[in-house]
């Protein structure tokens, strides 16, 4: 199993101390947590993409390509890629000379993007948010795989005789996740390709993950890719950890009510009870991980939010060295005795990524 | 037979509530109708200040909480909806307004809806055709003819709708009685409301055949 942490990149005032870091400040933070996250034995760093402040990850490839130049193992990835509203032409081309500069470390995510304006700020209708997901997936898809495109479609210039460049590393296209929330279309689209589905997971009660996660192994079977056990799975995740658990509800208690997406709501408790999200020693943390696959399966990636909220970078740093020494490596034991065989332990690896794993291996041997 | 639900939402504050009590004798007339014609029927009724704080909630959350969850089912479940609100400020009130805003837009096409309301004077009678009718009308559901308006003094009033209009043909029973009517007919032509599949998806064929893509 692949255990790792998705940042959203807003820049949020600390609510302890009032003080809002500078955007140049978040960005660095972003790459110094990206390379903890590495340091501490975590598999994945995944970025999400937004056009508005208070968000800084407006371009994710460069910041991951920054992050790979100064990580060897780490997985780079996206929370999410807009398949909406950016030009899949330009996707096919950007995350493939992100995959030769990491190596093939690289996988990505596809989503819809909710922030109403950026669809006209990028000439679309977000009325048409699906339909956009799947034509610009569709022609995503073919660019990867087929090396010279004829291309109609509804919503982007025909294309006659295109080529994508650089082409995939070995012709090995990225492997793609797609994300949702409750949209059964795109867990659809999902188990149609035989790609990953992603559950956000943590801003919804589980029933909701539940339901999505079961259509898409349901329609992952249908379509032939492999028994609905053999789906490929990823769930979001939030937590905050100290040794005793009051500290860590203590601590986390006015970020959580001044947090952006649920502030201002429900209470802590409520909404630990409600949703994923964990506040306590790292052993609840264990426990409460542990108990997804009760509902979802046994799955492929656990990403956690860590860095948001206005949490401050040294917060940060010592959330990840508690997920890296103490949780991580026992929720890997765990997951890995109870997954049945046949069931697939990770998300597919890039095989120049199996190639420097065993490389990596055979030199620790000698 | 399948059983007929029919559902009374009241926005009503207080305890007891002169809204509580339109939607219950509303749902009594429409209830008794439907039985006549023998009928099973289940009314249930959605306190709104029950609540109030989980809707505050799932405005700040973008989900509802169980109670409000069971609620927001039962509504989008039923045969028919007796929809029942306090005049504030001119319109429905906002505890009203919030509960229907947390309905999904298609949720409540074509169902059969009985829409009344209460308040001090019968002065703001026209809330029901300038507020809660249009509210209504952007859900497509199906508003029966008649509205029930009861202010204070209605509660007073007397006559049956056996009498002509002047003669106590008008008086707030009468119209209980006429819209209870009314919501029973609309109910009993309509198909009974079937429980969502779960594994309603558009295949991806189609979705790709829809966008004319190969």
């Amino acid at each position: 199993m692949q255990f790792g942490i998705f940042t959203v990149g807003d820049v949020t005032a600390d609510p302890t101390t009032g003080r809002t870091p500078s955007e140049h400040e978040r960005i660095k933070n972003t790459v110094a947590i990206a390379l903890k996250a590495e340091e501490v034995g975590l598999d994945v760093f995944a970025t999400g993409e937004h056009h508005n402040p208070p968000f800084v990850p407006s371009s994710p490839t460069t910041l991951l390509g920054h992050i790979a130049a100064r990580t060897e193992r780490l997985i780079l990835s996206t929370s999410t890629t807009l398949i909406t509203t950016n030009d899949p032409v330009k996707i096919a081309e950007d995350y493939a000379t992100l995959q030769h500069l990491a190596d093939g470390r690289v996988d990505l995510m596809m989503g819809r993007g909710n922030t109403g304006p950026v669809y006209p700020w990028f000439g679309q209708d977000i009325r048409q948010g699906i339909p956009l997901a799947v034509e610009n997936y569709a022609l995503l898809h073919r660019l990867w795989r087929e090396d010279v495109v004829d291309w109609e479609g509804k919503f982007r210039s025909a294309l006659q005789g295109f080529t994508s460049t650089p082409r995939p590393l070995d012709g090995v296209p990225p492997f793609v996740w797609h994300g949702s929330i409750r949209s059964p279309e795109i867990a659809e689209q999902a188990a149609y390709y035989g790609d990953g589905f992603f559950a956000n997971h943590i801003f919804w009660p589980k029933q909701h993950t539940e339901k999505m996660v079961g259509l898409y192994r349901r329609r992952y079977a249908h379509y032939g890719h492999g028994t609905p056990e053999q789906a490929i799975v990823g769930l979001g995740g939030q937590v905050f950890m100290r040794k005793n658990s009051q500290d860590a509800v203590r601590e986390f208690r006015p970020y959580f009510d001044n947090a952006p997406v649920y502030g201002h709501g429900p209470s802590l408790e409520e909404f630990s009870e409600e949703t994923p999200l964990t506040v306590g020693s790292p052993q609840e943390v264990i426990e409460r991980t542990l108990s997804f696959r009760e509902y979802v399966g046994d799955y492929q990636r656990q990403l956690f939010l860590m860095d948001h909220a206005g949490l401050p970078l040294k917060t940060v740093l010592e959330q990840l060295d508690m997920l890296g020494e103490e949780v991580v490596p026992v929720l890997r034991k765990e997951f890995a005795n109870m997954r049945p065989a046949g069931v697939p332990e990770t998300a597919p690896l890039h095989p120049a990524v199996e190639r420097t794993a065993a490389e990596r291996t055979r030199t620790q041997e000698a | 037979m399948q059983t007929l639900k029919l559902v009374a939402v009241s926005a009503g504050l207080s305890a007891p509530s002169s809204t509580r009590l339109l939607a219950d004798r509303l749902a009594e007339a429409a209830e008794s109708r439907l039985t006549e014609q023998e009928y099973a029927v289940e009314v249930q009724v959605v306190e709104l200040r029950d609540l109030a704080v989980d809707i505050a909630k799932n405005f700040v959350t973008g989900f509802p909480s169980g109670e409000l969850e069971t609620a927001i089912d039962a509504v989008t479940g039923a045969d028919g909806v007796i929809a029942v609100t306090p005049v504030f400020t001119a319109s429905y009130s906002g505890l009203f307004k919030s509960f229907f805003d947390l309905i999904a837009p298609d949720a409540l096409t074509g169902k059969p809806v009985l829409v009344a309301a209460t308040g001090g004077t019968a002065r703001h009678s026209l809330v029901l055709d300038h507020a809660l009718r249009p509210l209504f009308a952007y859900l497509r559901a199906l508003v029966v003819p008649t509205a029930v308006y009861a202010a204070s003094e209605d509660w007073g009033s007397g006559g049956d709708e056996t009498l002509p209009i002047g003669f106590g043909g008008d008086g707030l029973p009468s119209r209980i009685q006429r819209a209870g009517r009314e919501l029973a007919e609309f109910v009993a032509a309509r198909p009974a409301a079937r429980d969502a599949e779960d594994d309603e998806v558009v295949p991806f064929e189609q979705q790709l055949a829809d966008l004319r893509l190969d």
